[in-house]
C-alpha cells in the first residue's frame, strides 16, 4: 500500500476535509448557537421525557422498516415483471415528499376520515385511528421502507449470479440459499440499513407530533423547538442539540461496530437467475409481498396526486419560478453531496487506520442527526455579521441539503467500494494501477450504480426539504417547499395540493435521471 | 456548477438605487403574493419617496426570536406581526423604539394603551365547523361531547397559545379540569395552523382552532359559505397583532412615519380580504361584504401584557399535565 501514498494522502486529505466541513456544521453551529447563551441550564423531567420518547419510537420505527424491508427486498430481487423499474423508483417517493404532505396524504388514507376507514365502513366496522404512538411508527415506516428496501435491494444485487449458478448446481433450497447467501449479506447490510432510518427518526417533529395524537410524543426537536422560540433559552437549545448529536453518534459507532463486511469472491456481472426461487409457492408470496408493500407506499400517494391534479394547470405562474430555484438548489446539491461522499468514500476505504477510517465515517453520519433548526440558527448566527442571509438563501439552503443527504450516500457508497477493492484491489495493484487512473479506470466505474442512487437521492431530498431556507429566505426568490407551507398558511389548501403534485413530479424525474443515470447498463 | 451560479444570482432581487430602503421584518403570510404585503408595498412608496422592503421569518414568536439574535446589529426598522402576549417580553430587550402616534381612534373591543407597539389588526380564536354541525356553546359542552376537535401545539404555534390563554383567561384554576374534559375530543395536536386546518378541511375532524374570521375567506374568496364559527358563551380569546420602530433604525423617521400610515385607511383597507383579520382601524368604506355575517363575540377575553408570560407558563404545565396521561 505503501507504493500508492501520493493518491492515497490526497484522498485523504479531501476526506478529511468534507469531515471537517461537517463538523463545522454540526458542532459549529451549536457552538455558534452557545456562544450567544446566557445562564446555564438543567434537564428537567420534561426533557427526559423527550428523550425516551424520542429514542422509542426512532428505534421501533428503524426495526420495523428494516424487518419489513427483508422480504419485500427479496421479492423484489427474484422477481422481474414489467414494470419494475417504474415500480422501484415511485416506490422511493414517500421518502422524499415534504413531511406536511406526506402526513395530509397518510391522513387521507389511513386517517378517521380516510379511504381505509370508508371501506371499512362499508363493513359495519370502526374506523381505523391511528393518533398515537403506532402512528408515529407507521408515519415513519412509510417515509423509510422505500429506503430500507432499496438499501437492502442493492445488497442483493451485489451477491454474483455465479453463486446462484453454482447453488442450483448444487440443488440447494431457499432455505440454504438463505443461509449460505442472503444470511452473510443482511448482517453486512441490516445494521447500515437500521442505523441511518434510526438516525433520521431520532429528529423528527412535525409527523410525530401530527400523529403521535398530544404532547405525550415530544421529541427532543420539539423541546429544542420550544427553548428557542418560547423561552428563547439558547443555552438550553445548544444543550438539547448536543444531546441529540450524543445519542446519534453512540448509535452509528455501535451499527458500524455491528456491521460485518461481507467477504464475497469476485463474479463477472451476470444478470442473477434464481433457480431456488421458481417455485410456484414462492412465486405466489413475492407477489402478495410487492403487491402489499406497494398498495401501503403508492396509496396516500395516489390521494396526494389525485388530490392537486384539478389545480395544477391554473398554478400561479410564482409556481414556476420557485420549481426553477428549486431545481437549481437540488442540482448544487447533488454536485457538493457527490464531492463530499466520494472523497470520504475513499478516504475511509483507503485509510489503514480503521478507527480513523470510522472517525471520517460516522462523521458523516451525524449531520442527518443534527437539529435543523439549530444548524439553521447557528449559521444565522455566523453569516449575519459578514452579510445579508438573505443573499446566501439558496447556496446555504443547497449545502445543509447536501450534507444531510450525506449518510445516504455513504451508506450506498462504502459498501460497494470496499467491494471494489476487496474484489480487483490486489489485480489493479498488480498492474500498478494508482490515482487518477485507478480512480477513472476502475472505481468510478465499479461506483456507478450506488453513485447515481446516492446523487438522485440527494438531489431528490434536496427538492422536497424545507431545509434552512425559511430562516434565511428572501421573500421574493423562495423554493417551492417554502411556497408550499406559505400557501397553506393562507388557507389556500386546494393550490397546495397542486404545488405539493408538482413537487412529487419533479422530485421523482430528479431522481429517475440520476438513479438512471448509474444503471444505464443494469436492471435493478 | 459553473452555469448554476449565474442563474442562482438572477434569482436574487436587485436593490433600488438612490432612495433610502425601509426594511420590515414581518411573517411568512404576510409578504406572500395574496397577502397583504404587496398592496401596501405599492401605497406606501407611492408617498413615501422610499423603498419598502420586506423580510420575512416564520410567524410572531419566530420574528421576536430572530431580532433578539440580530441584536442592535439588525437590519429592521420596522418590526411587524407581533402578538400582544409577546410585547412584555418584546419590551424587556430593549430594541424598540416610542412610537409618536399621539391619540388613534382604535375599533378595538378593548382600550389600547401601549406608547411602543402600534396595534394594525386582530381577531378572534373560535373553532371553526362545517355549517351543519350543532356545535356545542362553551368548552364545558365541547368536552361533554363526541365532538372531535384538531387544534395546535402552544409551544411551536400562536393561535394553540392562544387556546392555552383563552381558556385559562375564561376558567383560571378550573383550566386543568376543561382540559381533562377535552382530552378524548382531541384528534391530534399539530406543529402548525396549516396541519390542523388541512386535516380538517380533509374531514378529519368536526371542529379546528381557527379564527371567527376563517369562515369570511371561503365565502369571499370561494364563494363557499358551508364553514361557519362556533359562538362560546365564556367568550372569545382576542388576538391583537402589532408592530413597532427598532430603535437602532438608521431610517428612523422612516419606520414613524411607516407606523403613521399603518393606521390608516391605504394600509387598513389591504388587511381583511388579505389577512382575513379585523383591521384596527375600519376604512372609511367599512369592512368587506361577507364579514357581516361572521360571529362578533360579547366578551373579549385578553391577559394584560405584563401578565401574559406568567399565565403561559403556569398554563403550559397544566396543559402538558392534563394530556400526558
Amino acid at each position: 500500500m505503501a507504493d500508492r501514498a501520493q493518491p492515497l494522502n490526497l484522498s485523504v486529505w479531501a476526506g478529511g476535509l468534507a469531515a471537517a466541513l461537517i463538523l463545522t456544521l454540526t458542532l459549529g453551529t451549536i457552538a455558534a448557537v452557545l456562544a450567544r447563551a446566557e445562564g446555564s441550564f438543567a434537564l428537567g423531567a420534561g426533557d427526559l421525557a423527550a428523550i425516551r420518547f424520542t429514542l422509542v419510537q426512532a428505534v421501533l420505527s428503524g426495526v420495523l422498516s428494516c424487518v419489513l424491508a427483508v422480504p419485500v427486498a427479496r421479492a423484489l430481487a427474484r422477481r422481474r415483471f414489467v414494470g419494475r423499474a417504474v415500480l422501484v423508483t415511485l416506490m422511493g417517493a414517500p421518502f422524499i415528499l415534504p413531511v406536511i404532505v406526506a402526513v395530509l396524504g397518510l391522513v387521507m388514507v389511513f386517517g378517521r376520515a380516510g379511504w381505509v376507514s370508508g371501506a371499512l365502513g362499508l363493513f359495519g366496522l370502526p374506523p381505523v385511528h391511528i393518533y398515537g404512538l403506532h402512528g408515529v411508527v407507521l408515519a415513519h415506516v412509510f417515509f423509510n421502507l422505500p429506503l430500507a428496501t432499496r438499501l437492502i435491494l442493492q445488497g442483493w444485487l451485489s451477491i454474483p449470479a455465479e453463486r446462484f449458478r453454482l447453488a442450483a448446481t448444487l440443488g440447494m433450497t431457499p432455505r440454504d440459499v438463505a443461509r449460505h447467501l442472503e444470511w452473510p449479506m443482511l448482517r453486512a447490510t441490516l445494521p447500515g440499513a437500521f442505523m441511518v432510518i434510526f438516525l433520521i427518526c431520532t429528529t423528527s417533529f412535525a409527523v410525530a407530533l401530527a400523529v403521535g395524537g398530544g404532547p405525550r410524543a415530544t421529541t427532543v426537536e420539539l423541546a429544542i423547538y420550544q427553548a428557542f422560540r418560547f423561552d428563547f433559552d439558547l443555552s438550553r437549545a445548544a444543550f438539547l442539540a448536543l444531546i441529540q448529536l450524543a445519542i446519534s453518534g453512540a448509535a452509528a459507532l455501535l451499527a458500524l461496530w455491528v456491521a460485518v463486511p461481507q467477504a464475497t469472491g469476485a463474479g463477472l456481472d451476470r444478470t442473477v437467475e434464481r433457480w431456488d426461487a421458481a417455485r410456484p409457492g414462492l412465486r405466489v408470496l413475492d407477489g402478495a409481498l410487492i403487491i402489499l408493500a406497494a398498495l401501503f407506499l403508492l396509496l396516500p400517494l395516489t390521494a396526494i396526486a389525485l388530490r392537486g391534479l384539478p389545480e395544477v394547470l391554473s398554478l400561479p405562474a410564482g409556481v414556476w419560478q420557485a420549481a426553477w430555484r428549486s431545481l437549481c438548489v437540488a442540482g448544487l446539491s447533488v454536485i457538493v453531496t457527490v464531492v463530499l461522499a466520494l472523497s470520504m468514500t475513499l478516504a475511509i476505504t483507503g485509510l489503514r487506520n480503521r478507527a480513523l477510517a470510522k472517525g471520517i465515517e460516522v462523521t458523516g453520519y451525524l449531520a442527518v442527526a443534527a437539529s435543523p433548526l439549530v444548524i439553521g440558527t447557528g449559521l444565522f448566527l455566523i453569516v449575519f455579521p459578514f452579510a445579508n442571509p438573505a443573499d446566501l438563501a439558496l447556496p446555504v439552503t443547497a449545502l445543509v441539503n447536501a450534507v444531510m443527504a450525506l449518510p445516504f450516500a455513504l451508506r450506498a457508497l462504502v459498501p460497494a467500494a470496499q467491494e471494489v477493492e476487496a474484489r480487483f484491489g490486489p489485480l489493479a495493484d498488480s498492474l500498478g494501477m494508482t490515482g487518477w487512473h485507478r480512480l477513472r479506470r476502475l472505481t468510478l466505474p465499479r461506483l456507478r450504480r450506488p453513485l447515481g442512487f446516492a446523487a438522485a437521492l440527494a438531489g431528490a431530498l434536496s427538492m422536497g426539504d424545507l431545509g434552512v431556507i425559511a430562516l434565511f429566505a428572501d421573500p421574493d426568490a423562495g423554493t417551492l417547499p417554502l411556497l408550499l407551507y406559505r400557501l397553506m398558511g393562507s388557507y389556500r389548501m386546494d393550490q397546495a395540493a397542486g404545488v405539493a403534485l408538482v413537487l412529487l413530479g419533479l422530485s421523482l424525474l430528479v431522481f429517475w435521471l440520476f438513479d438512471r443515470g448509474g444503471r444505464v447498463d443494469a436492471d435493478l | 456548477m459553473k452555469y448554476l451560479l449565474p442563474l442562482m444570482l438572477l434569482a436574487t432581487p436587485v436593490m433600488a438605487q438612490d432612495k433610502p430602503v425601509l426594511t420590515v421584518y414581518t411573517y411568512d403570510s404576510f409578504v406572500t403574493e395574496w397577502g397583504p404585503g404587496p398592496a401596501i408595498e405599492t401605497a406606501f412608496e407611492a408617498t413615501c419617496g422610499c423603498d419598502l422592503q420586506f423580510t420575512a421569518a416564520g410567524d410572531g414568536a419566530a420574528l421576536l426570536a430572530r431580532l433578539r439574535l440580530e441584536g442592535t446589529r439588525t437590519r429592521a426598522d420596522v418590526v411587524l406581526g407581533l402578538d400582544a402576549n409577546l410585547t412584555a417580553a418584546a419590551a424587556e430587550t430593549g430594541l424598540f423604539a416610542r412610537h409618536d402616534l399621539g391619540d388613534v381612534a382604535y375599533d378595538l373591543p378593548i382600550e389600547w394603551e401601549d406608547d411602543m407597539f402600534v396595534p394594525y389588526d386582530w381577531g378572534y380564536f373560535a373553532f371553526v365547523h362545517d355549517a351543519d354541525l350543532s356545535a356545542p356553546t362553551n368548552f364545558r359542552a365541547l368536552g361533554d361531547s363526541d365532538l372531535k376537535i384538531v387544534i395546535q401545539d402552544p409551544r411551536s404555534s400562536t393561535p394553540g397559545l392562544g387556546l392555552l390563554l383563552w381558556i385559562k383567561a375564561a376558567y383560571g384554576d378550573a383550566a386543568p379540569e376543561i382540559w381533562q374534559g377535552l382530552a378524548d375530543n382531541i384528534v391530534t395536536v399539530t406543529k402548525g395552523w396549516s396541519e390542523s386546518y388541512g386535516m380538517f378541511l380533509e374531514g378529519e375532524a368536526d371542529m379546528v382552532l381557527s379564527y371567527t374570521t376563517s369562515p369570511a375567506y371561503h365565502l369571499i374568496a370561494e364563494d363557499d359559505a358551508s364553514k361557519v364559527a362556533a359562538p362560546f358563551d365564556e367568550g372569545h380569546y382576542l388576538q391583537v397583532e402589532v408592530a413597532a420602530a427598532v430603535a437602532s433604525s438608521d431610517q428612523i423617521d422612516l419606520a414613524h412615519e411607516f407606523l403613521r400610515f399603518m393606521v390608516t385607511d391605504g394600509f387598513q383597507s389591504v388587511i381583511p380580504t388579505t389577512n382575513w383579520m379585523y383591521p384596527a382601524v375600519t376604512p372609511a368604506d367599512g369592512l368587506p361584504e361577507g364579514f357581516e355575517t361572521l360571529i362578533t363575540p360579547q366578551t373579549a377575553l385578553i391577559f394584560p401584557a405584563g401578565e401574559a408570560a406568567e399565565a403561559r407558563d403556569l398554563a403550559l404545565d397544566e396543559w402538558l399535565t392534563a394530556l400526558s396521561r
